[in-house]
């Protein structure tokens, strides 16, 4: 008996310290979460760590009494620990197990309302964002850029150092929206035009892909993130517009349909259409969901007759 | 005498409680129901919410307010709320052991459940005459999922009471019997209840939006 | 062959899919032959009917729900190890993306609604009329159909594999993706009608346990002399009730979309699959409550048995469950926070969540507790208790670090929160389920588990289950998201995944190893004769293994809590001995076959509305409204047993 409640303790001993040190200690840029690029991803680590260390601050303890308890007061003859079978209350521990959490709580809560709301929020005040409208269809990621008027498929390009105003919808199942290193996801939902702050600091590739089940080609619908300098970035813009074929609703129409496809850009999009698509999927019976005018997006006023 | 009687240990029948609930096992029958109208409860609250999500999703078909008919609907209340009370009445005359007079309430209330019911069915039927059908918009499918649902609860009681009345015909009224028949009213009650949300969640608010 | 049976064969049987139907036909096929040959040569027929199928023993239907839901985990399990196989290295064609995202979603499914649900609803029926000195639940019939329903339930669920295809949009089944639209095969009916007419029965349970403990304790034994497990059932039970309407009705309104034409969640016509997400969580929250709740009444009820210790801190213990099954229902939307729902509602949501975590961090606590200064005894039920501590304690603080809304955003849907479900559902409900099942085994089936088998069983689930979900965590830090079939190469999350599966298939063996336990057991397990083979406490114990069906030949009055091990400790057994004047005849339900036929027209009804055949469908509202008739009309549904006849029974089992 005793030689296997002490295994056990070196065991679940090595096992949390194990999970805390990958937790802790993995930051290598395969931990995308860990290695975040932007001031959203660092926003949320800080979070992520702030969480490790106070719920580690119970679960320790508690590791720890039990590897003690089981081990001394285990059923064995001329066991001297003290045996009171009839001792089961206590003011004083109970007032501490149930006050010690409703701290911790109450630490941890204060900090994720703080953040909640920082995140909905540009991340940088100064420096004017850029907009993207963010398509998920079966299987295949659309992006819009309305104030340069292109377009692109499972890949977008973003200046470094400037707040991307993500604006996301799905005209097929739901997805989710994931740039694991530029911070957290939002879904795309069908009818929402549901926004999301990211922004990349580092000039880089960075992987992206649909976080909720869409069917059979799920798994293929990635997407890479490409942050250059602001300069560079124009000059693509300028590439895509002198060398691509538009965007048509005609060629939308064909996007549309179920499939796996490589990266592609378009020169120009169709007026109208990311938000005539929120409008269509449902967009119309949610005032306020559309993004005003101003964001860079297409008028209103077609909208409202349809 | 039932192995709840026993279970309970010596807690037989109380003559001094409503004659329904002497018996200790009917009693428990009726603890059980009442849990079951919660859940019902939760079941049409669902709708409900789901009604008033999509209540305005019209997608350019007929809105509540072109769809509703005052009279109609008005009329469907009326019967509704009178059967509730003529229900009522057939309790009070069980626990007055008067079987002719429950058999009667009985009788009045379910034709007054077949009234409402056909009302109802005419209001559909006049509805989808105009192509308001449960398909064209999901407004429309939120309103006949819900109204319908109440439709078939009532439906579902219209056939129980007859089986009551046909139970209380042949056993007369004996403390099973009488349970049967509260716990078919409570569940009628409960409709009336239901429908006086709809009449104003559904009908008053969709005329006067 | 004639072109409608290769349309029949293609289309329904699905022939034209390989080897992995045919193999199942081929098992299936057998095993219904085994069956029907063991039981015409034993001239077994009757005594299924009788004994079995037409049964409204409590003891016997909680047999049939832990048979079922062992199965069902034998299922359950053999989809885990499919995917975890196709898993195993990257860019793996083991299984095709359809294959993968069915057996994803049976995976889910069953074992969430046919492995977990029947094996708590087991564990209530096995113990609660017994803890609380009841000869039955309050409406045994009604008991009886709620076993069918689930069991034909499962059935239905469960055929999907060989006639017709499974569902495949995840065990969530979110709309769109499970509208019409994009998913038209039968399976994703199977999937709604299945879990409609399981669900019916789980309400049904609920509202029968409620009334059970409020209405037919002992004379006594008031709420707070309860014993923790039957504590649990009250809160789980609550849960139930305010639950499983929203699935209900969300299963509905998804089933009149596909079958109907209405639109409640399709994206054209003004449909909304928002709702459905709400509905459909506003049920799933409370349901991991359901199944967790009864778990911790086990741990209660395990840990002071074998700390020889009374519980700690019994009436924190009842406000923390019933504080729990509250919170549960202000916590949905932490599922969807990453939906766009705004800063003020996912602050309100994850501060909820992380509530939860109080009250749980607190019966934790009164756990470590209650074997401090005890005396622990490391038997079966014990060690899966011990094991349960640090697993759920990291899997519940897991759970707070999801609750912080924004670190969620990084979390959600990857293989993080996979790792987190899993250690508290593993950890939690089925480290508990076990827990109990090995303690009350003897109980129930009057004889002891071997412990030899039962510590290999043990020793292999467990570190099985930190090789598999250990490396998880890390790769939901990797980037890698739930529900993909395969991943390529270069993202370097192949040595993790295979590690990950490695510990799979040690579960799955530590699996085998308790069915074999059990199967060795019923040939050489040791026989309790004492009806109290773990020095026990509560009044389950003062009776003889297996116990008789009327449970106590006089239902004895209760005194304090913990009765038995008191009356034990002061040498005053004899309060509870029998004697011959004492005992009454006793009136007991009579036996039914109409729950089990109505579960038959369940499954006919459901099966025809899968395929939209009306006629079937009709057919089987037929035989459920002729069963409600007949019931309607039954009179005199208990017969008495005589006195001499329960002396006889108690004498022979050495009581009078």
């Amino acid at each position: 008996m005793h030689d296997k409640a002490k295994k056990r303790r070196i065991r679940y001993g090595m096992l949390g310290a194990s999970a805390m040190t990958l937790l802790l200690s993995g930051c290598g840029p395969q931990y995308m979460v860990l290695d975040p690029v932007g001031p959203v991803g660092r926003e949320e680590l800080h979070l992520i760590i702030l969480s490790v260390i106070l719920t580690g601050i119970v679960i320790i303890p508690v590791l720890a009494l039990l590897v003690f308890i089981v081990w001394r007061y285990r059923d064995k003859p001329g066991n001297r620990a003290p045996y009171q079978p009839k001792w089961s209350e206590s003011r004083v521990l109970e007032v501490i197990w149930w006050g010690i959490p409703i701290v911790i709580v109450g630490i941890l809560g204060y900090f994720t309302e703080k953040t909640t709301f920082a995140l909905v929020r540009p991340p940088e005040n100064n420096i004017a964002p850029i907009t993207i409208e963010v398509t998920s269809l079966d299987w295949k990621w659309l992006f819009q850029y309305p104030d340069q008027k292109i377009a692109t498929v499972n890949y977008a390009v973003i200046p470094t150092g400037v707040p991307i105003n993500f604006v996301l919808t799905s005209d097929a199942p739901m997805n989710s929206f994931w740039v694991p290193r530029l911070g957290g996801q939002e879904y795309t939902m069908p009818g929402m035009a549901m926004r999301l702050w990211l922004q990349a600091n580092q000039s880089g590739t960075y992987y992206g892909h649909g976080a909720n089940f869409t069917g059979r080609g799920f798994a293929h619908m990635n997407f890479n993130v490409i942050a250059k300098p602001a300069t560079q970035f124009y000059g693509w813009v300028q590439r895509v517009k002198s060398t691509s074929h538009p965007l048509t609703r005609a060629i939308y129409a064909q996007l549309k349909i179920p499939s796996v496809i490589g990266t592609t850009q378009y020169s120009s999009i169709p007026p109208n259409l990311f938000n005539g698509t929120v409008w269509a999927d449902g967009g119309k019976y949610m005032p306020g969901m559309l993004p005003a005018q101003g964001t860079g997006s297409n008028s209103m006023k077609h909208n409202s007759t349809q | 005498m039932a192995f709840i009687e026993y279970a309970l240990h010596g807690r037989v029948a109380n003559e001094e409680k409503p004659l329904e609930y002497q018996d200790p096992e009917q009693s428990i029958k009726i603890l059980g129901f009442w849990i079951f109208l919660a859940t019902d409860m939760l079941l049409f609250g669902c709708l409900f919410a789901t009604y008033l999500v999509l209540r305005t999703h019209t997608d350019g078909g007929l809105t509540a307010k072109q769809l509703f008919d005052v009279p109609g609907f008005a009329t469907e209340t009326f019967l509704l709320l009178t059967s509730s009370f003529t229900g009522g009445l057939a309790t009070l005359a069980m626990r007055n052991r008067n079987k002719s007079a429950v058999l009667a309430w009985i009788a009045v209330t379910v034709l007054l459940g077949l009234g409402f019911l056909g009302f109802e069915v005419s209001e559909f039927a006049a509805n989808v005459a105009r192509g308001a059908t449960m398909q064209r918009s999901a407004f429309l499918s939120a309103f006949y999922t819900l109204v319908g649902t109440h439709g078939l609860h009532v439906s579902i009681g219209i056939g129980w009471m007859i089986v009551t009345w046909i139970q209380i015909a042949r056993k007369g009224i004996t403390r099973v019997t009488a349970r049967k028949l509260f716990v078919v009213n409570l569940y009628w009650h409960f409709l009336d209840v239901v429908w006086v949300f709809i009449f104003t969640v559904v009908y008053l608010s969709g005329v006067v939006m | 062959m004639p072109v409608w049976l290769t349309h029949f064969t293609t289309t329904y049987l699905m022939w034209n899919e390989g080897p992995m139907i045919w193999g199942s036909d081929v098992l299936i096929l057998l095993t219904m032959l085994g069956i029907v040959v063991t039981l015409t040569r034993l001239r077994r027929w009757k005594w299924l009917w009788r004994e079995w199928l037409t049964t409204v023993d409590h003891k016997k239907i909680g047999i049939m729900y832990l048979l079922a839901a062992l199965i069902m985990m034998f299922r359950g399990g053999v989809d885990a190890l499919l995917l975890r196989t196709q898993l195993a290295v990257p860019g793996n064609h083991f299984l095709s993306a359809e294959h993968y995202d069915q057996i994803f979603t049976t995976h889910g499914t069953i074992m969430i609604l046919f492995m977990a649900m029947p094996f708590i609803f087991a564990l209530f029926n096995i113990v609660v009329p017994l803890q609380i000195g009841a000869r039955d639940v309050a409406f045994p019939y009604l008991n009886a159909i709620s076993f069918w329903l689930f069991f034909f339930g499962a059935m239905l669920f469960n055929i999907s594999f060989v006639f017709g295809g499974s569902p495949d949009a995840g065990w969530v089944s979110y709309p769109p993706l499970s509208e019409l639209g994009f998913d038209f095969g039968p399976g994703e009916n199977y999937y709604l009608l299945a879990l409609q007419i399981s669900g019916i029965g789980s309400i049904a349970t609920g509202i029968n346990f409620l009334v059970t403990i409020f209405k037919m304790r002992a004379p006594g034994m008031k709420l707070m002399r309860m014993p923790l497990f039957s504590w649990s059932v009250v809160a789980a039970s609550v849960v139930i009730i305010f639950a499983f309407p929203a699935l209900a009705i969300a299963l509905a309104l998804l089933t009149l979309d596909r079958v109907a034409g209405t639109h409640f969640f399709t994206i054209l016509h003004g449909g909304d699959p928002m709702m459905f997400v709400n509905l459909f969580w506003v049920w799933g929250h409370p349901e991991v409550y359901i199944v967790i709740l009864p778990a911790f009444g086990v741990y209660s009820e395990v840990v002071a048995t074998f700390a020889r210790k009374r519980v700690f801190g019994y009436s924190s213990m009842v406000l923390s469950l019933m504080l729990i099954s509250v919170i549960s229902y202000f916590v949905w939307a932490h599922h969807f926070f990453t939906m766009g729902a705004g800063a003020g509602v996912n602050t309100f949501f994850a501060i909820a969540s992380m509530l939860v975590a109080i009250p749980t961090g607190v019966k934790v606590f009164n756990w470590l507790f209650t074997m401090f200064r005890g005396r622990i005894r490391l038997t079966l039920p014990m060690l899966w208790t011990i094991a349960f501590v640090p697993c759920f304690t990291i899997g519940g603080a897991t759970g707070v670090m999801l609750a912080a809304a924004p670190a969620d955003y990084q979390y959600h849907n990857s293989y993080f929160l996979i790792a987190h479900f899993h250690q508290v559902l593993i950890g939690g409900v089925v480290f508990g389920m076990l827990a109990g099942m090995y303690y009350w085994w003897p109980k129930v089936f009057g004889f002891m588990l071997d412990v030899r088998l039962g510590k290999i069983a043990f020793w292999l689930f467990n570190i099985g289950f930190y090789v598999c979900f250990m490396p998880q965590y890390a790769l939901g830090f990797m980037g890698m998201q739930r529900r993909m079939y395969t991943y390529p190469t270069d993202m370097g999350w192949g040595t993790l995944n295979f590690i990950s599966t490695i510990g799979a298939y040690i579960m799955g063996l530590g699996f085998l190893f308790i069915v074999i336990q059990v199967l060795y057991s019923i040939k050489h397990g040791e026989r309790d004769l004492t009806g109290d083979p773990w020095d026990a406490r509560t009044l389950e114990w003062s009776l003889p293994s297996p116990a008789p069906h009327y449970n106590f030949a006089v239902i004895p009055t209760v005194t304090e809590r913990d009765m038995w091990w008191e009356l034990k400790e002061r040498k005053e057994t004899d309060r509870l001995k029998l004697k011959s004047d004492m005992i009454t005849p006793i009136h007991m339900p009579k036996n039914s076959g109409r729950p089990f036929l109505m579960g038959v027209s369940f499954f006919i009804a459901g099966f025809g509305l899968v395929f939209e055949w009306i006629p079937i469908a009709v057919l089987g509202l037929i035989g459920i409204l002729l069963s409600l008739l007949f019931r309607a009309f039954e009179y005199g549904d208990e017969h008495t047993i005589p006195a001499d006849e329960i002396r006889e029974t108690e004498a022979a089992l050495g009581r009078l």
